[in-house]
């Protein structure tokens, strides 16, 4: 409102007070310290998009050594596991809806006359396609092996050289693990989650509680006291992202490529950003049962959902694609994805650090700017 | 001498409703200046705005002459103010809270020493720094308050219902440490509905739908109205202290709200 600067003495005795409340209140202590290690084990141990023994019934209807042969194929390829041998058709669907098996290896009768004559035998693989993507990565690996099997029986023990041979390598994330795409994301989401819960108490609390009016009765001014609250959140939310990818990189085996600093500061500035959102939520929303579920609502479920952390932006349809734009998490994940994952530094990730810059400086104006009115 | 406070026509607006009325008055240096009305009269709202809390709509107002429609940022750190409500931080110890004030208001260094020892003394908490202020009694939380709001010693000091819900001891105590501030040289301007505390001001401002609507000392208030012939005699409202003093000016008030057409508030 004046030209008289900040002043430090000021802005931490807010930081101050504001650790002090912190340290004192269970709930918030729990929130910043507790449920990311929970969500870090949930999504590290729990979820996780790795298919890997599949459930698979059999309906041999040959019942001869080709076709054992080829149910002995899908087992050993290690992606199937036999629950199940079915007697008749009609069981196959059953045991689908039921969800005893995820798919069912139906072999005809005559399918091994039919080798032996090079009529073309068929065998039918039944997906349940009520999840699509284990249903798809079963259609991949069930192709795969009947390809190998039917190869083998052409060859009959010999040996051709293929005219094309696709020599397939995987960068960045060579065995394909999904916690290696979990671990990063999730410290966005985590990020966010502080930022959200945490700081949408701290305004909320000082109106409900009336201490407000005596704090805007001092010569402490709106950013002084923005910035002082901020303060003891950064530190924290520091120390969580630190902890979780510790914990990422020890216990779960993510790969840490990339620069220590670079990956600090882009969690720096995100953090900001995102703590000037719950403050701008807290100081608009003026009870801390409405803003802890605007913040919920508002920043949580967008960085879960539209970051790129559980679902691939590309596949979404164009008009979530533009929504995610407006996703700060989605920069933010991009970024700790790339320097911990692909070892990438400022000549890739700047575009990101711009959007990073641009978001804390938007949450610092929106905090500061909604408290000004209310104090006036 | 000047005048700590002046105000010309403050008027605030809420929507359709005129919570300050064209009010006008002002408060010499070292006075206890006392307000006094129902609820719903205008009095938090008046504070409000010489705080610089709250814009007036229209009209103005200085404190320690300085303007608190241009320099609010200016006039907070010349002031002390204490609000209706407790409003320390419950879950800070005693310590904690005066050294939070101290930042705030710029205490430091050797100043701080002195300050916060004056604080602890003047509430009597020497003995209970450590304890958490929400485990105080309510009469040890508002002399607290108090020191938070004059650790910076500030020429002026509002203080708005100050003593609602404590005891007549320590309400009693707690008027000795205005008393004592104003001798220092502070001006203090108080809201009130107690009628014995009207007592201890030097000057009362009677306000009423947001009007003012008499301003003179507690006995020139009284004899005012007694000659007019107004005043019919006796009270019997209430049974401590000395009834004779505190229900004639209790009747004064009744007397004055009931000529404007009654309160508010019911």
């Amino acid at each position: 409102m004046s030209g008289m600067g900040i002043s430090l003495t000021r802005l931490l005795a807010v930081s101050r007070k504001e650790w002090i409340q912190l340290r004192r209140d269970p709930r918030s202590m729990a929130l910043a310290f507790v449920l990311p290690l929970l969500m870090l084990l949930l999504f590290g141990y729990a979820i996780t998009w790795d298919v890997r023994e599949l459930d698979l019934a059999v309906l041999d209807q040959d019942g001869t050594s080709a076709s054992r042969s080829l149910v002995e194929a899908f087992e050993a390829s290690g992606y199937f596991t036999v629950v199940e041998r079915l007697e008749a058709y009609r069981e196959a669907d059953a045991a689908v809806g039921a969800g005893d098996a995820a798919s069912v290896l139906v072999i005809p009768p005559g399918f091994a006359a039919d080798l032996s004559a090079r009529r073309g035998a068929a065998v039918q693989l039944l997906l349940d396609g009520a999840d699509a993507n284990s249903a798809t990565i079963a259609f991949g690996f069930a192709d795969a092996i009947v390809d190998g099997f039917s190869r083998r029986v052409v060859l009959e023990g010999r040996t051709v050289e293929p005219a094309i041979d696709a020599r397939i390598r995987t960068l960045y994330n060579p065995t394909l693990e999904s916690r290696n795409m979990i671990v990063p994301g999730l410290i966005g989401v985590i990020m966010m989650t502080i930022a959200a819960m945490l700081t949408a108490l701290t305004i909320a609390r000082e109106w409900e509680r009336g201490t407000m009016e005596q704090l805007a009765s001092t010569p402490a001014t709106r950013v002084e006291i923005v910035l002082g609250k901020l303060l003891p959140y950064v530190a924290i939310g520091v120390l969580d992202v630190a902890v979780t990818a510790v914990a990422g990189v020890l216990v779960f085996g993510v790969p840490f490529r990339g620069s220590v600093v670079i990956f600090l500061g882009q969690t720096v500035l995100f953090l900001v950003g995102a703590l000037g959102l719950g403050v701008f939520i807290s100081a608009a929303a003026k009870t801390q049962l409405v803003a802890t579920q605007v913040a919920l609502i508002a920043t949580l479920l967008p960085a879960m959902l539209l970051s790129g952390f559980l679902f691939e932006i590309r596949s979404m349809p164009p008009l979530l694609q533009g929504i995610t734009y407006l996703v700060p998490a989605r920069y933010y994940i991009t970024a700790t994805r790339g320097v911990m994952l692909k070892g990438v530094g400022p000549e890739t990730l700047w575009v990101q650090a711009a959007f990073m810059v641009g978001f804390a400086a938007l949450g610092l104006f929106a905090a500061t700017r909604v408290f000004r009115k209310e104090i006036a | 001498m000047r005048d700590a406070i002046t105000v010309r026509d403050l008027t605030r607006r809420f929507g359709d409703f005129t919570a300050v009325d064209a009010v006008s008055f002002a408060v010499r240096a070292g006075e206890i200046f006392g307000f006094l009305g129902p609820n719903g009269a205008g009095k938090t709202t008046t504070i409000r705005m010489l705080t610089g809390l709250l814009a007036p709509s229209s009209g103005s107002a200085t404190v320690a002459g300085l303007d608190v429609g241009t320099r609010a940022d200016a006039v907070r750190e010349v002031i002390g103010y204490m609000s209706q409500k407790f409003s320390l931080y419950g879950d800070l110890t005693v310590a904690e809270n005066i050294e939070l004030f101290a930042g705030l208001y710029g205490v430091t260094g050797a100043r701080y020493d002195d300050r916060r020892a004056w604080v602890l003394a003047m509430a009597g908490l020497e003995d209970r720094t450590d304890r958490l202020t929400a485990e105080l009694p309510l009469g040890w939380k508002q002399r607290l308050a108090l020191g938070c709001a004059v650790l910076h010693e500030p020429a002026v000091l509002f203080l708005d219902e100050p003593t609602s819900g404590v005891d007549p001891l320590a309400r009693r105590r707690f008027w000795d440490l205005i008393d004592g501030l104003s001798e220092r040289g502070t001006t203090v301007l108080v809201s009130t509905h107690y009628m014995e505390e009207a007592e201890y001001c030097h000057r009362l401002a009677l306000m009423n739908r947001g009007r003012l609507i008499a301003l003179d000392s507690p006995s020139g208030l009284r004899g005012s109205l007694a000659s007019a012939g107004s005043l019919r005699g006796s009270s019997d409202v209430g049974d401590m202290g000395d009834v004779g003093v505190r229900s004639s000016l209790e009747d004064v008030f009744v007397e004055l709200v009931r000529r404007e057409g009654g309160a508010v508030v019911g």
